[in-house]
């Protein structure tokens, strides 16, 4: 029961690394030494001791979203398995109820964001559900493509049964999986191709667009339940890639560490020799992943 | 080696998807040559023992597909000077979607048809269904001359890759017999579509429905 709980904690305490990393991945292709790796904690620390400015024109529901989307994020860590080892939360079904999470926490965001009233953040929020529209379906494909493949509609049940000999049997469809799932991550994450996390200029921002009035702690659960959904969709590609066990508990979390590192480092390059795709293509790269899923699926239906 | 075989079922059809969803002429002309290839390599690896006769046939059927044809393609549309892009009819989302039914609906009707116990690998029937119905859909829904050649080549993929279903031992003859009829097909068209351009102006099949023997008799004798 302790382990569990470890690898939680684990993955709460480490998730603020990843942008970290992204960062100092983009700026080694820049040339440039880059913010500290553990700057997205510093900021964090610093933005909890601030008072929070709230307009007076907002409700209740734009104090209320940074509080529900983070809550919702750590419902969705508690459900992931950590480097196939099994959550503590994990029940049957359970995939349903993440894909449910995240939903709440993007209407949670969404809400906050058209409760401010300013039409900017009507934007990011219209973009926002507009791409989720496509990434939302392509997402649940994908994991209902790996759930056909054994181990019942629980992620800890996917992920266990998942070993080396599906990646001969199957490769085809974890391939497809596994590209599916990369690209629903940089989209979900607002990673370059669909909207670019440096920007700041409010026409063509999504997700930055849809935070910029919150501040003090309410940024800081931003920010923090941000980098828990990059851990989050990150840690479902570590599991499908890293599909060996070695027994050891410490082997195996430690190798799933070093994957989420490597995804990481992964979303750093792509950022850097890519810019993002202009608005109207970002439909066609989510229907991709679409494509992918449903693809993955057919191919996984008929094995 | 079956699940290499797989893989390259898989890029077959995402290779349809592409062509799909591709809008510049040059980009599927790479496509189809592309898929032309990849096809090829199948039956290097489907078999046991593979014998050198089918060798040299994956070799032959490699060069034209994937040297000449798409040099044959991009000299017609250089010298007929096409500037635009695919021009489709329905919208790329749709034909994406269409693509994907069309694939749906074969996988559906590999598992219905009876077949001899040579498929060696699963997928291909609903593989070469779905190429054969991505290449009529490029005939019947893009409005240049040289994306017609396309989707004839796409179909004869298609064909092809049904044919590896079928055949336990490849037929070299009939093979090569049908790939001197695209080579001669190709060739045949390239030039036509030269023409076409010479003369019009244009390669746009819309502007190209009346055929112009016919055009003075039904304006003029409309009883």
């Amino acid at each position: 029961m302790t382990r569990p709980l470890i690898q939680y904690f684990l993955a709460l305490v480490l998730a603020p690394l990843l942008p970290g990393i992204i960062n100092r991945v983009k700026a080694f292709f820049g040339g440039r030494r880059g913010v500290p790796i553990l700057q997205l904690y510093f900021d964090l620390y610093k933005l909890v001791h601030k008072t929070p400015v709230y307009s007076r024109t907002t409700t209740w529901l734009f104090r209320a979203g940074p509080v529900i989307g983070l809550a919702a994020m750590l419902c969705v860590l508690a459900l992931l398995p950590f480097g196939g080892r099994p959550s503590f939360l994990s029940f049957e079904g359970d995939l349903i109820l993440l894909v449910y999470l995240l939903g709440v926490a993007r209407l949670a965001t969404v809400l906050a964001a058209l409760d401010t009233g300013s039409s900017f953040e009507g934007m990011g929020a219209s973009r926002e559900v507009q791409f989720a529209v496509f990434a939302e379906p392509a997402f649940f494909l994908a994991l209902a493509a790996l759930a056909r493949g054994g181990g019942g509609l629980s992620l800890s049940g996917i992920f266990s049964n998942l070993t080396p000999a599906a990646w001969l049997t199957a490769s085809p469809v974890l391939t497809l999986v596994t590209a599916s799932l990369f690209i629903v991550f940089l989209a979900e994450n607002s990673r370059v191709p669909v909207d670019d996390p440096n920007t700041h200029l409010e026409l063509t921002m999504i997700h930055e667009v849809m935070v910029l009035d919150h501040s003090g702690p309410d940024l800081a659960f931003i920010f923090y339940g941000a980098a828990l959904k990059l851990w989050a969709l990150g840690s479902l590609i570590a599991c499908v890639i890293l599909p060996r066990h070695y027994g050891s508990w410490l082997v195996d979390s430690g190798a799933f560490i070093l994957a989420m590192f490597f995804i990481a480092a992964a979303v750093g390059v792509v950022e850097s020799v890519m810019g993002r795709l202009r608005l109207l293509k970002v439909p066609y790269l989510l229907m991709t992943a679409l494509t992918f899923s449903i693809l993955a699926l057919i191919f996984q239906a008929g094995r | 080696m079956t699940t290499l075989a797989e893989l390259i079922i898989v890029a077959v059809i995402l290779l349809n998807l592409s062509l799909a969803a591709s809008g510049s002429l040059a980009t599927c002309i790479r496509l189809a040559a592309a898929q032309g290839v990849i096809a090829a390599l199948l039956p290097l690896l489907a078999g046991h023992g593979v014998p050198s006769g089918t060798i040299v046939f994956c070799c032959a059927v490699i060069l034209l597909k994937g040297a000449i044809f798409p040099w044959l393609l991009t000299r017609a549309r250089v010298k007929a000077n096409v500037s635009r892009d695919a021009e489709p009819v329905i919208g790329y989302p749709a034909s994406i979607i269409l693509c994907l039914g069309a694939f749906a609906a074969s996988s559906w009707l590999g598992t219905r048809l009876p077949l001899p116990e040579t498929a060696r690998v699963a997928w291909i029937v609903p593989a070469s269904l779905s190429t054969i119905f991505t290449g009529f859909l490029l005939l019947t829904t893009r409005g240049k001359a040289i994306t017609q050649v396309l989707g004839y080549l796409v179909i004869e993929n298609g064909i092809y890759i049904f044919g590896l279903a079928l055949f336990v031992e490849q037929p070299l003859m009939v093979e090569m017999a049908i790939l001197l009829d695209v080579f001669v097909a190709v060739f045949v068209m390239g030039i036509t579509i030269f023409h076409i351009s010479r003369e019009f102006d244009h390669i746009d099949t819309a502007e190209l429905s009346q055929l112009g023997d016919w055009y003075p008799k039904q304006s003029g004798g409309e009883k």
